[in-house]
């Protein structure tokens, strides 16, 4: 029986690793490398790293952490941020990552998607999804609109119809992020999360807004998603690994729990 | 000393890292003498079949790896590499290099798993692995250890060949072969612990069946 995925995130900035509130104030909060092997360890699945640096020159370092980290651990690992051409997911994925998070580099160029699919594969290709809701409107009939720059920028399309458009041109896996309930603890958007992954067959990961362990049981049962992402809840310990999965598992969700 | 069979299609640099993280001598190569001298051989792969096939034939290499295998050279094919050893793959309508006989198929997105729900494809995440035979490979494995997969087609070998089988709206054969030529349709190098003392126990069969000669 396939296991429901475990996935932290970890934003790197400058090469360290950040964490901010809805994609403000973000704040150092360790080693990336350090915290990516402590995460390995303790039996998360797979793990997420977003380059959230502004400038072109920091990319070098993040690409050297990519790098540290395939050398490290040994589970599957997808690098996104700054994905803007086929060439920079070859980068991420020279630099030893998995598979790769295309997000608005996608909404602006969609071709991206295919050329990466044919390219590398559409195992390696990640649509990273940020959603916000909005009004219910003819050009936007679920109420989910994709956004991009961190919610500053509404691009007038419906989620679920991208969600399928992403499935159709060959991404492998999406990666549904609500805006909304990012950061905000309150567990996470599970009539977005349900309506996306009913709507395409390929893997969907829920995200934004784990609070405690609840929330991610919801999000692979109610919200129907293969793997909950989660960031602050255990960045700062209140849980550890080993505590969300085994609460998922008396829940009765199948868990990894051998490592 | 392993070797990386290297035919541009491969994951060959995570199998890399995770025998020098073993201490495993290894190399990524495709010169037929390295390959020799080897004692066992690592066949990867990641894509699709057809492109895979495309690059072995070009490179003249699919010969290369058929020879290794008639000399009995100890092999682990991975994912794609597991895959075409077969006869033939429904992924770009590919015949494949027939040295176990069988095919690969595509996943059905309406096949239902537990609890009634469809499942989705690619099969990706980790999933256990049911031994039906006994294999050296997955010795001081613990057998509800579960292994990491992506993949869109599974290999349907002659049902002599399954070694292993997992579930995911079939059953299907995640492990087929024989001794000494083994396919894998998960990641080990992307397993885990499980995953690396499944590479252990590869070299560790490759190094005796090289001092035994």
């Amino acid at each position: 029986m396939l296991s429901k995925r475990i996935i932290p995130c970890l934003d790197v900035r400058n090469g360290r690793l950040t964490k901010g509130i809805k994609f403000k104030d973000n704040v150092d909060i360790g080693d990336p490398v350090e915290t990516a092997r402590k995460y390995y360890e303790e039996g998360a699945d797979e793990i997420v790293f977003y380059d959230i640096t502004a400038s072109h020159e920091a990319r070098g370092i993040f690409l050297d952490v990519v790098e540290k980290v395939a050398s490290e651990i040994f589970i599957p690992f997808s690098v996104g941020g700054g994905i803007n051409s086929v060439d920079d997911m070859r980068d991420v994925l020279v630099a030893g990552a998995e598979k790769v998070s295309v997000n608005s580099g996608a909404v602006k160029n969609p071709d991206i998607i295919s050329e990466g699919a044919a390219r590398f594969g559409s195992q390696c290709i990640v649509l990273g999804m940020d959603v916000k809701r909005v009004k219910k409107t003819k050009d936007i009939p679920s109420g989910f609109e994709i956004v991009i720059h961190g919610g500053r920028k509404h691009m007038g399309i419906d989620a679920i119809e991208w969600a399928k458009t992403g499935e159709a041109l060959g991404a492998g896996e999406i990666c549904l992020n609500s805006i909304d309930a990012d950061g905000v603890k309150e567990g996470y958007d599970l009539e977005l999360t349900r309506l996306v992954a009913d709507s395409v067959t390929i893997p969907v990961i829920a995200s934004g807004g784990a609070g405690n362990p609840d929330h991610m049981v919801e999000a692979v049962t109610e919200g129907r998603a293969t793997a909950a992402l989660i960031a602050s809840i255990v960045h700062y310990g209140e849980y550890t690994i080993p505590d969300l999965k085994k609460h998922m598992k008396e829940a009765g969700v199948h868990v990894r729990t051998i490592w | 000393m392993l070797a990386i069979f290297d035919y541009k299609a491969g994951n060959q640099t995570s199998v890399h890292r995770a025998l020098e993280h073993l201490g495993i001598p290894n190399e990524i190569t495709n010169d037929p003498e390295k390959l020799n001298s080897a004692s066992g051989i690592i066949f990867p792969g990641v894509g699709a079949a057809g492109q895979a096939m495309t690059e072995l034939h070009a490179a003249g290499l699919d010969d290369v790896i058929k020879g290794l295998i008639e000399q009995k050279k100890p092999v682990l094919g991975i994912c794609v590499g597991c895959q075409i050893l077969l006869d033939y793959s429904e992924e770009n309508d590919t015949k494949t290099l027939e040295v176990i006989p069988g095919e690969c198929r595509l996943f059905n997105p309406s096949w239902v798993d537990y609890e009634n729900i469809t499942i989705r494809v690619p099969h990706m995440g980790w999933n256990q692995v049911d031994l039906q035979t006994e294999c050296e490979l997955f010795e001081g494995i613990d057998p509800a250890s579960e292994f990491y997969f992506v993949h869109s087609y599974f290999p349907a070998p002659d049902s002599d060949y399954v070694i292993a089988t997992t579930r995911y709206g079939i059953d299907f054969c995640s492990v087929h072969g024989r001794k000494g030529l083994w396919a894998v349709q998960f990641h080990p190098e992307k397993s885990g612990r499980p995953g690396l003392q499944f590479l252990k126990n590869f070299y560790a069969y490759c190094q005796e069946a090289a001092d035994a000669q």
